[in-house]
This record gives structure tokens, sequence and C-alpha cells, in this order.
């Protein structure tokens, strides 16, 4: 099968959807002519023209609006916000608009839009334009979060997201734009609330997010040499979580590592180590759970220090020892 | 803005006198939420409207069904104005079953998406942007609806308000931007909180027309939703109306309105009643008498006794209900 990257994976997800639904269309700074920031539209104003791909003013809480009133009426816009720290901008519409609507107004109306966002370090953008923000989203009722880690994912996942009568916010890692996949032509869905084995394994197993996907699966290649076989566990979206998925296989290796590269304290990895903790699988541990995620500071510039605050496949490794050398103890 | 506006030509006697009986279940429905609160009979919190009658029954009086509306935490009048059934808004203010939200919404979210009620909103300015994209809905799928976009003085002081008019001005979409300016923002006066005369314009700075109306005045309210509507209708693109008007109880249920005189108050109950500057227009152009007036008056009183009623004998919402309605 033919192989495309992450973001061209991305865009043929919008555009197969566009061609398909009039009333998909997407809204977001430069993405017209200029291609979106990293370039994911590029080449969609010249096929769908300026009305279907709207290029709007700098304005993050008012095209957040505009994305809710217009699926509120019947569209389904696809909002693409330059970089996820912008979403600070745009939360009210999201958290006190989109997310509350059908529950406030006693299961009428709906608001099925997606809000697409490039997330993550290690592009050495600092501070404001590399954070891993999605845990604030995933904590919000009446939201749905999905942080795809591969093409196929992300095709599939849009589809579903674009299809979805609910918000949606769709993150996608800044790293994980140019690595490509396998990806099957016109349209496929990926179940929305569906983990993924990425690899399997008996010995420990490894709950990762986004960027960390990969890492962890480089990490497992590693420790396959030393004959420990990691489970690779993808939950794909946060929001609604596939836990029996994460719980069979913990009830299976007894070990447990999370990890993901937002800041650590009250991350995602929290929920799912607390998860395990009341489940069934519990009483499988056979060593305390490791949670790793990035450190609790600004995402720094230097290329170093910045690839030093958020986990990396070192980490996980020595990680993975850990939960092994409680053995028996 | 002081000159008198001719009465709507366009208007029936009978529909004039059915915006005066819209008018009074406002005024009624606002009253008794105010003295069920003082009793302690509805609970959480509420926004009335009492005294600004005029702007959101002559806003809704050139829309029809199809037209869709967002409105704001003051919001009761604008829900009647657009069609509401009093008996499901007194309901939701009870938390019952019966409600517009079934409970779950309150005062401040009630809205009826079915019958172009986008809703109320909680977030100051939170409406605005939201109805920029009910419009740009109607651009895109070319129907003909216009979106009227209420919020009051305080919401223009929002990043919201800035940004969703000069996003619906720059895509040219059929919205009103309707600005009730009822002189305060919570306790903040609007002299306080903004430096210049008038909110209506600050339509020049998104290269729109602002029209600035007496807003206690129902048909100057009419004339100048009627000139945005056939604006907005004919593909010329928003425009901002400020109604000015005078909100004539407390910011909400607790406020002793230390930030305004006794004077003030006075003045505008006394001598700018929007019922009764209505009632001596009709009586004096001679399409009701006061006899036909009073039986109207008495007529909403009623229907808001029996919306009482109503809601008083309302179900409950069941438990089961609490975890229904998050997801579509």
């Amino acid at each position: 099968m033919r192989e495309i990257t992450y973001a061209e994976a991305v865009r043929e997800a919008m555009s197969e959807k566009m061609r398909e639904d009039q009333d998909v269309f997407i809204l977001g700074e430069d993405i017209g002519v200029y291609g979106g920031a990293f370039g994911v539209t590029r080449g969609m104003i010249e096929e769908f023209g300026p009305e279907r791909v709207r290029n709007t003013p700098i304005s993050e809480s008012g095209i957040a609006g505009a994305a809710v009133g217009s699926a509120l009426t019947g569209m389904r816009p696809i909002l693409e916000l330059q970089f996820s720290d912008f979403i600070t901008i745009a939360t009210d519409q999201i958290i006190n608009q989109a997310a509350k609507i059908r529950y406030m107004y006693g299961g009428k109306g709906k608001v099925p839009m997606v809000l697409r966002t490039p997330a993550g370090s290690g592009t050495g953008a600092a501070a404001q334009h590399s954070q891993s923000l999605e845990v604030w989203m995933a904590h919000i009722p009446g939201l749905k979060v999905i942080q795809p880690s591969n093409a196929y994912d992300a095709k599939g996942l849009l589809i579903s997201a674009i299809e979805d009568d609910n918000p949606v916010i769709f993150y996608e890692h800044k790293l994980l734009y140019g690595m490509k996949a396998e990806v099957p032509e016109g349209l496929y869905r990926v179940p929305i609330g569906q983990a993924d084995i990425k690899r399997e394994g008996k010995d420990v197993t490894v709950v990762a997010t986004a960027i960390m996907v990969p890492k962890a699966l480089q990490a497992a290649e590693t420790l396959a040499k030393e004959g420990i076989q990691v489970e690779v566990i993808d939950p794909r979206t946060l929001v609604p979580l596939d836990e029996q998925t994460i719980i069979s296989s913990v009830s299976k290796t007894g070990r447990l590592v999370v990890v993901h590269e937002s800041v650590k304290r009250a991350g995602y990895g929290a929920e799912i180590a607390s998860m395990i903790a009341e489940s069934e699988a519990f009483d499988y541990l056979d060593a305390p759970i490791q949670r790793l995620g990035g450190k609790a500071v600004p995402i720094p510039y230097n290329p170093e220090l910045e690839k030093h605050a958020v986990p990396q496949v070192e980490d996980i490794i020595q990680a993975v020892h850990a939960t092994l050398n409680r053995e028996g103890a | 803005m002081n000159k008198q506006v001719e009465l709507p030509k366009a208007f029936s006697k009978e529909r004039l006198l059915e915006l005066a009986h819209q008018m009074w279940l406002i005024r009624y429905f606002d009253e008794k939420v105010d003295e069920f609160f003082a009793r302690g009979l509805i609970h959480g919190t509420t926004h009335l409207c009492v005294g600004q009658e005029a702007t959101a029954a002559g806003a809704c009086a050139v829309l029809n069904e199809q037209d869709k509306i967002t409105s704001t935490h003051r919001g009761h009048g604008h829900c009647i104005a657009k069609g509401a059934d009093v008996n499901r808004m007194m309901a939701e203010l009870f938390a019952r079953e019966t409600g517009y939200c079934k409970g779950k919404g309150g005062s401040m979210h009630i809205a009826d998406v079915d019958r172009g009620n986008l809703g109320a909103n909680g977030i100051v300015g939170g409406g605005i942007p939201i109805a920029v994209g009910s419009a740009l809905t109607a651009k895109m799928k070319n129907l003909d609806y216009v979106t009227l976009c209420f919020f009051g003085d305080g919401a223009s002081n929002e990043g919201s308000f800035h940004e969703g008019i000069n996003l619906a001005s720059v895509w040219n979409l059929p919205v009103i931007f309707f600005c009730e300016n009822n002189q305060y923002g919570m306790s903040g006066s609007v002299k306080e909180m903004t430096n210049i005369e008038n909110i209506g314009d600050r339509a020049a700075a998104y290269g729109i027309p602002g029209i600035v109306v007496e807003g206690n005045d129902l048909f100057a309210v009419i004339e100048a939703t009627q000139e945005a509507l056939e604006r907005a209708r004919n593909g010329g693109g928003p425009t901002l109306i400020e109604a000015k008007t005078y909100r004539w109880k407390g910011h909400s249920k607790s406020d002793a309105k230390k930030y305004r005189t006794k004077e003030e108050e006075r003045f505008w109950r006394t001598e700018k009643d929007p019922l009764v500057f209505m009632a001596n227009r009709l009586i004096e152009a001679g399409l009701t008498d006061e006899q036909e007036w009073e039986n109207i008056r008495l007529q909403a009183k009623e229907e808001i006794e029996a919306a009482v009623r109503y809601a008083e004998a309302s179900p409950q919402p069941s438990l089961d209900s609490l975890e229904t309605d998050v997801y579509a």
C-alpha cells in the first residue's frame, strides 16, 4: 500500500469528507493560499474555494464561536487553531459554550465541530508555541479528545471526528506531521474510544500517547534485545477512554508504565494510573506504576534543555527496568 | 434620537396590541420571578429585564419564525418576544422536567433551538461569535434567515464583541448586533467603563452602519431593527444597533444598588416607562383606549399566574436524567 505523511493523511481526511458532504468546511488563520502554519491545508483552497476554506482574521475567540454557531445551525465546521497554545484564547467558546450547549438546553441542539490543532514541543518554538494542554480539554464533560499517533489513525479518526455530532478536540503532534505510514485511499473510520495495541508483549504494559507512541515503540525494540517483551498501547482517544484494553493488558503483564509529553503533574497519566488502581487489574500489579511526563517547566528554547523537558526513549527504557527490578520485592 | 418616530405602517392595530400584550407578559414574568426569589420559592440566580421590555419586543417584532436570536443572561424578555411559551419558561425557573431545558439550564440558559432561539448565555459576550456562526450558516447554505444578537453595554468591552463584529463585517454576514445599553454592567456604569458617548459609534471601527436609538420607545426600536433587517436580508451585511434603556431591578437577586441613586431610578420608572410610553402613543393615535389597555394588562398578568400554576404542578426531573444529554 502507498505511504503518506501524517500531515497528508489529515488533509486527505478533510478533503474526502468535504467532497462528500457540502456541510463540512474548514476555517482558520492562514489556511488559504499559505496552506496553514504547518502546510496541512496546502492546496485545499484551490480545490474547494474560499467559501469552504475560510481564511480568518487572527481572532481565536471569534472563529471558535463562529464554528460553534455554525455547527449549532447545521454545518460541520473544522476549525484549525494554528498552535494548540492558542486554545487559551478560544476556551470560552470551547469550554463554556460548545461543551455545554446540549446539556444546558436539556438535550436540544448539537455542536458537531472539530477543533484541529498542532501541539507539542521539539521545534524550538519555546514556551508559548510548544505546550501539550490536552488534559485541560479531557477534564471537560461534553468534549471528546483525540490524539492520533500515526498517519493511518489520524485519517481514520479525523473522519470519525467530522462525522461525530459532538465537539471534538483533535491534537496533532508537530513532530508526527512528517512521519509516513500506510494509509488507504478513500473514506475509512477508526472508531472514537477504541485503544490500539501497537505492539504486543507479556512483560510490561506501556501506555503512551501522541509522539510518545513512536518513542515507546523504539524503547520496546531496544528492550526486546534484552529479552523484555513490552506491550505498547495507544489509547488514541483520551475521551472517551477505552479502559478495558488497558485493564486487560495490565492484568496480563502485571506492570504499567504511562508516558506522555504533557507535564506530569495532573497529567493524563494520573488518570490512567488511578483508573488501573481502581480496577481489577490492581490485584495483578507486581510493581508500582511508573508515570512519565514533562517536567513542570515552560518549554525552553535551547535544544538540549527542550529535549530534557519531556520524556525520551531512554527514560521509557529506565521506567520499564524500574518496574521489573521490583519483581519479587 | 429624541424625534418622535411614526407608528410602523406595516403593523396592524391587532399586531400592535399583540406587542403590548407581549411587553406586559415580559414585565409580569420578571416581576413574578422577582417575587418568587424574594420569597425563596425559586433558587439559584436570575437577571431581570423589567423596564427593558421595548428592546426585546421591538427587536423581535420584525423577525419571522426562521430568523434566529442569541440572548444573554438577562434574557427572559428575548425568549418571550421570540415566541417562547411562558409556561415552559416558568417551569424551567422552577427546575422542572417540563421546562425548556428539562430543569438543567435555569434562568441563564433558556433556549428553543427549533424555533430560532439559539439560547441565553451566562458568559457576557459569549453569544456574539455564536450569532456570527449562525449567520455564516445562512450564508453558506443560502438560507434567507437573519440572526439577531442581543448583548449588553458590558459585553461591548469584551474581546468577543470586537472579534465577532469584525468577522461578520469582513464576511458580510446577515446579522444584527443589538446592544441593549441599560447603563450598567452589574455595578459598572457605562460612563465609567467606556470613554465614548455611544456604543453604536463603535460600528465605524468595523466599517458597518451604527444606529443609536431610544430603547424604551418600541416604535423607534422597530424602525431601527427593520432597517438593519432589510440590509441583512438584501446582502448588505451587519448593523450595530445601540438601544438606550434602563434596568429597573438590580443586577441579580442580591444587589443593594449602591452604585446609583434613587432619583435616577425614579426618573426612569416615572418618565421613561416603555409601557406607559406605548399606551400613550396608541391611545393618542386612537388605536386603543384605557379600558382595552387595562384588559390587555390583566390578561397578561393572568397568563403569568397560569404559568406559575403550570410550573408548580410540573414534575421534578428524574435523577436518572443527571448523566443524559452530555453528548449527542
